[in-house]
C-alpha cells in the first residue's frame, strides 16, 4: 500500500494505482475528458494536469502513478492554470455550436468549460472544419466537435475486440475515422455514443428528438438477453425517447449492447407491424376493434366451450421466454386452473428429455465471478451475437490469465483470444463433447464410463480437455444453440460429466431474459402436461400466444403455423400486430416491458423488478392484470392480486431476494447417446442477433445494420463444389417446408452443413432448425 | 584547426565505407577485444560512464547511466534500437555517418547488444534517406557474411542480430517511444513515460535506444578507454562532436571537433559569415534549441554545459546561423509552420497549440499583426511548455520564447509598421537565391 495526500487528504491506495484511482477513493473529482476507468490510459487530453510535489512541471492524474508519500493539489494555482490552459486549446477549434448540438446539456466539455473556460476567445482565425463520417445506421457524427480523446478509438479495439475506428493524419489535421467505406458494426457499438465527451457521436435514432433535461430518467431492466442489462429509459409526453446503461458493476457494467439501447424504437413502432392499441376480435372472417370486455367476454365463453367439447388438455399455452415472471406465472396458473398442463416457454427446445429431473437450467454462478475463472469452455454459443456483453467479459478476462475454449458449429470470430477450438457439424457436436470429456479424464487420470469408450478425442478436443483439466477455477457454459440442439440432454450429461471431472462449475447462458423466470414461475409442463414442441406436434384446439410469434420464435415455425391454423381459438397476447391476424381469433394488446411493471430473473438467478416507465398506450394493458381479470371471468381461485409485486410474491414463494435454491442445472442418470446420424447436408441454424425477439425485430434502425441483413444459405467452398453451386445463386431450401435464399460463401460452416437462421420471416417457411436439408437451384 | 575525426574524415568526412575499408582503419577491433578478452559487460559500462559520453541525439543524457538502467535479470528478449531518425531541421550528421562509416555504428550496436545482454538490434532511419538505408543493409549483409553478426559472433556464445527499418519521414518518429510504435508497425504516437523504455520498450521489452553518432563512439572509447575519450573533451562533456553547420556560411557541412571548442573556432571551419557579413544569430542545437543572439553564441565554447549556461542547448549540434539580412519573424514563422505541420495530434496542447503560434506568427509575418500578439505568444508557449506528452511541445514553444525574448523589438516593428524591420532588399541580398545587383 502506499499513501498519497491529496488536497490535504490521505488515503492508501495499492501499488500500481495512479492519482485518478488515488482521487476517485477520495472522492475528489479532477477534470478529464480521455480518462476512462474501463479503456486504457492515452493521457491526451491533459484536463487532468494536477501539481505533485517536486515535480518540476503539472503530471496528468490518470496516468502518473502513485509514489509512496507523494502529496498532490488538484486545485492549486499552478494545476488550475494547466487545467485552464487545456481547456482553452479545446475550445479553440470546437465549433461552440451547443445550441445545435445534441450532446448540449449532457456534455463533459459544455460542464467543464463553466468551471475552466473563459467568457471569450483569445483564438480569432478560423477553426478547423472536419467531414463526417458515415458510421452506419447508429451512430450519427459530427466530427468537429471531436476533441481527440480517442475514447471511441479505445473502446472498439480494447472492449468491443475489433478496432473499427482509428485516428488518421497528423496534428490537427488528425482525424478519428472508420476504415475507409466501413461502418462500425460491433454490436456493442452504442457504447461509443455515451462514452464521447463532446456531440461528436450521438444517436442517430434519437438524434434532434429531445433535449437530455426534458426528459426524465426511469430505471428498467433489459428484456432481450439472459443478463438483464440495467437500463435508464428515458421519457417524455409518455413516450420513450432514448435508452441509456444504468451502471452495474455485477451485470452489464457501464456498457449496453446495441440491442438493449435501441430496440425501444419498436415501442413506438406504427404500421402494419407497430403497436397494437386496441383489442381485436375475428368475427365471420373479418378483424374488428372491440373493447377489453367483449374480447375477455368472447375468450372466457370460448375457453369452456373447448374445455368441454375436448377437454381441458386440448388448450395449451405459449409464452415467450422475455415475458415477465409474473406474467408466465398467472398464464401458468390460469391454464393449470382450467385443468392443462399444457405450459411452456422454451420455444426453440427441441429435446426436453431433462424434464422430470428438476432441472432449472441457470449460469451456474455469478456473472461478476467470469473474471476471477481461470479456464472456461463455450459448448454451442454464437457469443458475440447471442450474449454481447457475456462475450465482453469474457474477452476481458481472456485477456487477463482465463484461457477460454470454444466448441461450436460456425467458426464466427468470437474476438475472444481462445485457448482451444473446435468447429464441427451438429450431429458431430456430442461426440465432439464426449471427446473433451474423455481427453479430460484422461488428464486426471479418472476412468470414464462405458458409453465413452470407442470415444477418441480429435485434437481440438483433447487441447480443450487438457486445457480445462489444468485449471483451477473452471467453468462450462452451454449456449444457445447446445440449448436448441436435438439432443440437448446428452450435451447436458456430457458438460455435467466433464464438470465432475474438472471440479468446473457448470451452467446455461440464458437465451432469454427471463428464460430462468420461466422455470421459477414453474411456466414448464409436469408429467401431466405437454412441452412446446408436442403442443405444436399433437395439434391443440386451443392456444393461448404470450408475446411469442410462433412463426419466428418456435422451433419449428413450419409446424406452429400449421398447428395455430388448425386450431378453433387462438388467443395472441402482444404489444404488436403480428402474424396472429392470419391464425388467431383474439389479438389482446399487452404492454410491452415499458408500460408494466414486472420482474425478470437474469441467467444469474437475480431477482429483478421494475416498474412501467411509460402509461400503456391506448387500451394497451398490462398482460398480469388482463390474465388476472381472465381468471375471474373464468372463476378460478386464486385469481385476486391487486398489484405485481403480489403476483411476484406468489410466484417468489415469498422469498422475493433470492431464487438460489430453485437452481439447479444438475440431473442424475440421464443417458449418454452418442449415437448421431450424419445426413448428408445438414443445417446449422443461428438466431441472428436482432430478430431473436418480437421487440428487436421491430427496431427500425437495428433493421438497416449489417447484422440485420436477410439470411442466406450460407455454406463453405467444399459444399458449394460439391452441389455445383456458386455464390450469389437463389436456391431452394427445403426442410419440413421450403424457401428461397441466395448462396453465399462462408468459410466458418463446417463441411457438410447449410447455415440458414432461424427467427426471420425469409425463413420462417422452413421447419426445423436442425436436420437434413435439400438444396436445389431455384 | 584540424578536425579530430574518428568517425569522420575532416573533408567533409568522406572516406570508404566498406567492410574491408573499415577493418583496415582499425574497426571491429573493439568487438573481437571483447570477445576475445571476454570483457564482462560491467566493465563495459564502467569504461562509458568513465568517458562521459553523453546522448548526441539532443537530450544530451549520460550514455553509460542509460546502459546501466536496462535490467540484468530479466528473462526475456531485450531490444538495442539506434534513432537515425534524423529530423530535426539543421541536422545531417547521422545521414553522413551512415554514408561514410556504417560499420561503426554497427559496432557499436554489436557492443550494446553484448554489454546489456540484448540479442536483437534495429536501427530505425529516416524515411527520405533511401539511398542511405540501403547502404546500410549492405554492410549489415557484409558484417553478416563476416560472422560479425548473427549466431556465435566470431565463434563466441555472444549472438546477436541487427536489422534496419526504415521510416517514412515523420518528425514525431525521431521521439524514441513513437520511434518503437513505428517499428511496431503503429501509428507513430510517442508513449506517455513511466514506464520508460528500459522497463517497457519495444514490444513491451526492455530497450534502449541511442542515437548514431552515439553508437559510432563506442568503439572508440573501447578501443582507448573511457579516459582518453573524456580527455578529448572537457570534463562531464567527454569525446569529440559532430556539428552540422548551416545557413549564412561559407562552407556548411559536417565538422568534428573536440567537446569544448570555442563557437569562433567552428565558424571559422565553416568558412566565416558568407560575403563577410554580420552575424546576427544562432540556433546552436536544432531548430528546437532557443536562438542565441550573435554576441551571447561567441562568448560560448561547444559543449553541453556552457550552451545550457548560455540559456540554449547543444542539442544534436546542428548550429543555424543568420547574418543581418535575416528577418527574425520570417525565421520563426518558418520554424513554427514546421512544428504545427509535424505534431502528431495526439495531445491536445500540441495539437491545438502548434498551429495557434503558427497562425499569430504569420500574422505578423504578413502585416496584420496585432498589439497584444507577442504577449499572447508567450502564454500559449506557456501553456504548451510541459504539458505535452513528448516534447514536441517544447521544441514548438522554445524557439518562440526565444525569438521574441532576444529579437521583441523586430517583432514589435513588425506588428507597428506591418513590414520588416530589416528592408526586403538586403533580406534578398542576404538569402544567396536572388541576384541583386
Amino acid at each position: 500500500m502506499l499513501e498519497i495526500e491529496i488536497d490535504g487528504r490521505k488515503t492508501e491506495v495499492a501499488d500500481g494505482s495512479t492519482v485518478m484511482d488515488a482521487a476517485c477513493k477520495l472522492g475528489i473529482f479532477i477534470p478529464h475528458f480521455c480518462y476512462h476507468k474501463k479503456l486504457s490510459i492515452a493521457a491526451n487530453c491533459r484536463m487532468c494536469l494536477v501539481e505533485v510535489e517536486k515535480a518540476p512541471k503539472p503530471l496528468p492524474a490518470c496516468a502518473t502513478p502513485v509514489t509512496n508519500g507523494m502529496k498532490v493539489f488538484t486545485h492549486s494555482k499552478t494545476a488550475v492554470k494547466a487545467q485552464k490552459g487545456v481547456m482553452e486549446f479545446l475550445l479553440i477549434n470546437h465549433p461552440l455550436d451547443c445550441p445545435i448540438c445534441d450532446q448540449g446539456g449532457e456534455c463533459q466539455l459544455q460542464d467543464l468549460s463553466v468551471g475552466y473556460g473563459q467568457g471569450a476567445s483569445r483564438y480569432q482565425e478560423e477553426k478547423r472544419v472536419v467531414t463526417n463520417k458515415n458510421l452506419g445506421p447508429l451512430i450519427a457524427t459530427d466530427m468537429t466537435r471531436c476533441i481527440h480523446c480517442t475514447r471511441c478509438v479505445r473502446f472498439t479495439q480494447e472492449i468491443a475486440g475489433w478496432m473499427e475506428l482509428g485516428q488518421a493524419f497528423r496534428g490537427e489535421h488528425a482525424e478519428i475515422m472508420p476504415f475507409i467505406e466501413k461502418t462500425v458494426d460491433s454490436e456493442l457499438s452504442g457504447n461509443i455514443i455515451d462514452l464521447c465527451p463532446v456531440g461528436a457521436l450521438t444517436s442517430k435514432p434519437f438524434r434532434f428528438a429531445a433535449r437530455t433535461w426534458e426528459l426524465s430518467r426511469r430505471k428498467s431492466i433489459s428484456p432481450h438477453d439472459g443478463l438483464g442489462a440495467n437500463m435508464i429509459v428515458q421519457v417524455k409526453y409518455d413516450r420513450v425517447f432514448r435508452v441509456l446503461p444504468l451502471e452495474n458493476e455485477d451485470i452489464n457494467e457501464c456498457w449496453l449492447s446495441d440491442k438493449d439501447r435501441f430496440s425501444y424504437e419498436a415501442l413506438n413502432a406504427q404500421g402494419d407491424d407497430g403497436r397494437l392499441t386496441k383489442p381485436m376480435l375475428k368475427q365471420c372472417g373479418e378483424w374488428r376493434e372491440v373493447d377489453w370486455q367483449t374480447a375477455l367476454e368472447f375468450i372466457g365463453t370460448d375457453l369452456k366451450r373447448v374445455a368441454r367439447e375436448h377437454g381441458a388438455a386440448a388448450i395449451g399455452a405459449l409464452a415467450s421466454p422475455h415475458s415477465t415472471l409474473e406474467e408466465l406465472y398467472l398464464l401458468q396458473k390460469l391454464v393449470r386452473g382450467i385443468g392443462s398442463g399444457n405450459v411452456d416457454s422454451r420455444l426453440r427446445q427441441t429435446d426436453f428429455s431433462l424434464d422430470g429431473k428438476q432441472v432449472t437450467p441457470w449460469l451456474g454462478l455469478p456473472v461478476a465471478e467470469i473474471p476471477a475463472l481461470d479456464r472456461v469452455l463455450v459448448v454451442g454459443s454464437f457469443l458475440r451475437k447471442d450474449h454481447p456483453l457475456l462475450a465482453q467479459r469474457l474477452r476481458q478476462a481472456a485477456k487477463k490469465t482465463t484461457r477460454v475454449s470454444l466448441l461450436h458449429v460456425a467458426d464466427d470470430d468470437s474476438l475472444i483470444r481462445l485457448d482451444a477450438k473446435s468447429i464441427v457439424a451438429p450431429s458431430a457436436l456430442t461426440a465432439e463433447l464426449a471427446g473433451v470429456v474423455k481427453a479430460a479424464a484422461e488428464a486426471k487420470g479418472v476412468a470414464v464410463d462405458a458409453a465413452l469408450a470407442g470415444i477418441q478425442p480429435s485434437a481440438a478436443a483433447r487441447a480443450m480437455g487438457e486445457s480445462l483439466a489444468s485449471g483451477e477455477k473452471t467453468a462450462i457454459f452451454l449456449g444457445n444453440f447446445a440449448q436448441q440442439h436435438a439432443q440437448a440432454a446428452t450435451l447436458h450429461a456430457l458438460a455435467q460429466k466433464l464438470a465432475d471431472i474438472t471440479g468446473a462449475r457448470f451452467g446455461y447462458l440464458g437465451e432469454a431474459a427471463n428464460s430462468v423466470g420461466a422455470g421459477v414461475a414453474k411456466a414448464t409442463p409436469d408429467a401431466a402436461g405437454l412441452n412446446a414442441a408436442r403442443m405444436l406436434a399433437e395439434p391443440r384446439k386451443a392456444y393461448f400466444v404470450l408475446h411469442a410469434e410462433p412463426e419466428l420464435d418456435c422451433a419449428n415455425p413450419a409446424q406452429a403455423l400449421a398447428a395455430l391454423r388448425g386450431a378453433d381459438l387462438v388467443v395472441a397476447m402482444t404489444p404488436f400486430r403480428t402474424r396472429a391476424v392470419d391464425y388467431a381469433h383474439v389479438i389482446l394488446p399487452v404492454a410491452p416491458f415499458t408500460e408494466t411493471s414486472g420482474t425478470f430473473i437474469n441467467t444469474e438467478g437475480r431477482v429483478q423488478s421494475f416498474n412501467a416507465v411509460v402509461k400503456p398506450l391506448g387500451e394497451t394493458r398490462p398482460a398480469w392484470k388482463v390474465l388476472r381479470v381472465l381468471g375471474n371471468l373464468l372463476e378460478l381461485p386464486g385469481f385476486d392480486h391487486d398489484s405485481s409485486e403480489a403476483v411476484r410474491a406468489e410466484a417468489l414463494g415469498g422469498k422475493p431476494a433470492s431464487v438460489a435454491e430453485q437452481l439447479n442445472n444438475r440431473a442424475d442418470g440421464v443417458a449418454i447417446n452418442l449415437t448421431a446420424t450424419t445426413p448428408a447436408l445438414q443445417r446449422i441454424a443461428d438466431v441472428p442477433i436482432y430478430f431473436a425477439d418480437p421487440l428487436a425485430r421491430r427496431a427500425a434502425s437495428l433493421r438497416q445494420t449489417r447484422d440485420a441483413l436477410p439470411p442466406a444459405a450460407r455454406m463453405n467452398a467444399a459444399t458449394l463444389a460439391k452441389l455445383g453451386l456458386a455464390p450469389g445463386a437463389q436456391v431452394k431450401v427445403s426442410l419440413g417446408g421450403t424457401a428461397t435464399l441466395p448462396v453465399e460463401l462462408d468459410a466458418g460452416v463446417p463441411d457438410g452443413c447449410v447455415r440458414v437462421a432461424a427467427g426471420h420471416e425469409l425463413t420462417s417457411g422452413l421447419g426445423p432448425m436442425q436436420g437434413e436439408l435439400t438444396v436445389e437451384r431455384a | 584547426m584540424d578536425t579530430l575525426g574518428f568517425i569522420l574524415d575532416a573533408e567533409q568526412g568522406e572516406r570508404g565505407w566498406r567492410l574491408a575499408e573499415y577493418v583496415q582503419r582499425g574497426g571491429y577491433a573493439a568487438l573481437k577485444k571483447i570477445i576475445s578478452e571476454k570483457i564482462p559487460p560491467e566493465n563495459i559500462v564502467a569504461e562509458l560512464k568513465q568517458s562521459a559520453l553523453r546522448g548526441r541525439g539532443g537530450a544530451g543524457f549520460p550514455t553509460g547511466l542509460k546502459w546501466s538502467f536496462m535490467p540484468r535479470q530479466f528473462s526475456g528478449a531485450k531490444y538495442v534500437v539506434c534513432n537515425s531518425d534524423e529530423g530535426e531541421p539543421g541536422t545531417f550528421k547521422d545521414r553522413d555517418i551512415l554514408r561514410w562509416n556504417p560499420h561503426m555504428v554497427i559496432e557499436g550496436m554489436i557492443i550494446a547488444g553484448y554489454a546489456m545482454g540484448c540479442q536483437r538490434g534495429y536501427n530505425y532511419i529516416h524515411g527520405e534517406i533511401w539511398e542511405i538505408y540501403k547502404r546500410f543493409e549492405e554492410a549489415l549483409e557484409e558484417a553478416r557474411a563476416a560472422k560479425l553478426l548473427g549466431e556465435r559472433i566470431l565463434d563466441s556464445d555472444f549472438s546477436f542480430d541487427l536489422y534496419a527499418h526504415h521510416g517514412y519521414g515523420a518528425y514525431i518518429c525521431g521521439e524514441e517511444t513513437a520511434l518503437l510504435e513505428s517499428i511496431e508497425g503503429k501509428k507513430g504516437q510517442p508513449r506517455y513515460k513511466p514506464p520508460f523504455p528500459a522497463s517497457v520498450g519495444l514490444y513491451g521489452k526492455p530497450t534502449t535506444i541511442n542515437n548514431t553518432e552515439t553508437f559510432a563512439s563506442v568503439p572508440y572509447i573501447i578501443n582507448e578507454g573511457g579516459d582518453k575519450f573524456l580527455q578529448l573533451g572537457k570534463p562531464n562533456n567527454g569525446g569529440t562532436k559532430l556539428f552540422s553547420v548551416s545557413g549564412h556560411v561559407n562552407r556548411p557541412g559536417n565538422f568534428e571537433v573536440p567537446m569544448g571548442t570555442p563557437f569562433k573556432d567552428l565558424l571559422a571551419m565553416a568558412g566565416g559569415m558568407r560575403g563577410g557579413r554580420k552575424l546576427k544569430a544562432v540556433i546552436p542545437g536544432g531548430s528546437s534549441a532557443p536562438v542565441l543572439p550573435a554576441d551571447v553564441i561567441m562568448e560560448c565554447t561547444l559543449d553541453y554545459d556552457s550552451i545550457a549556461k548560455a540559456g540554449s542547448m547543444l542539442g544534436s549540434g546542428a548550429v543555424i546561423v543568420m547574418d543581418e539580412t535575416t528577418c527574425m519573424v520570417k525565421a520563426l514563422e518558418r520554424l513554427s509552420y514546421f512544428y504545427f505541420e509535424e505534431s502528431c495530434g495526439q495531445c491536445t496542447p500540441c495539437r491545438e497549440g502548434t498551429g495557434w503560434l503558427y497562425r499569430v506568427v504569420h500574422r505578423i509575418e504578413h502585416g496584420a499583426g496585432r498589439p497584444e500578439d507577442l504577449d499572447l505568444l508567450n502564454s500559449v508557449t506557456d501553456n504548451i511548455m510541459g504539458r505535452t506528452i513528448c516534447a514536441l511541445g517544447d521544441a514548438a514553444s522554445m524557439p518562440v520564447k526565444s525569438f521574441i525574448k532576444h529579437f521583441g523589438a523586430e517583432f514589435e516593428y513588425h506588428i507597428q509598421n506591418g513590414k520588416c524591420l530589416v528592408p526586403e532588399d538586403a533580406q534578398r541580398a542576404g538569402s544567396g537565391f536572388f541576384k541583386v545587383a
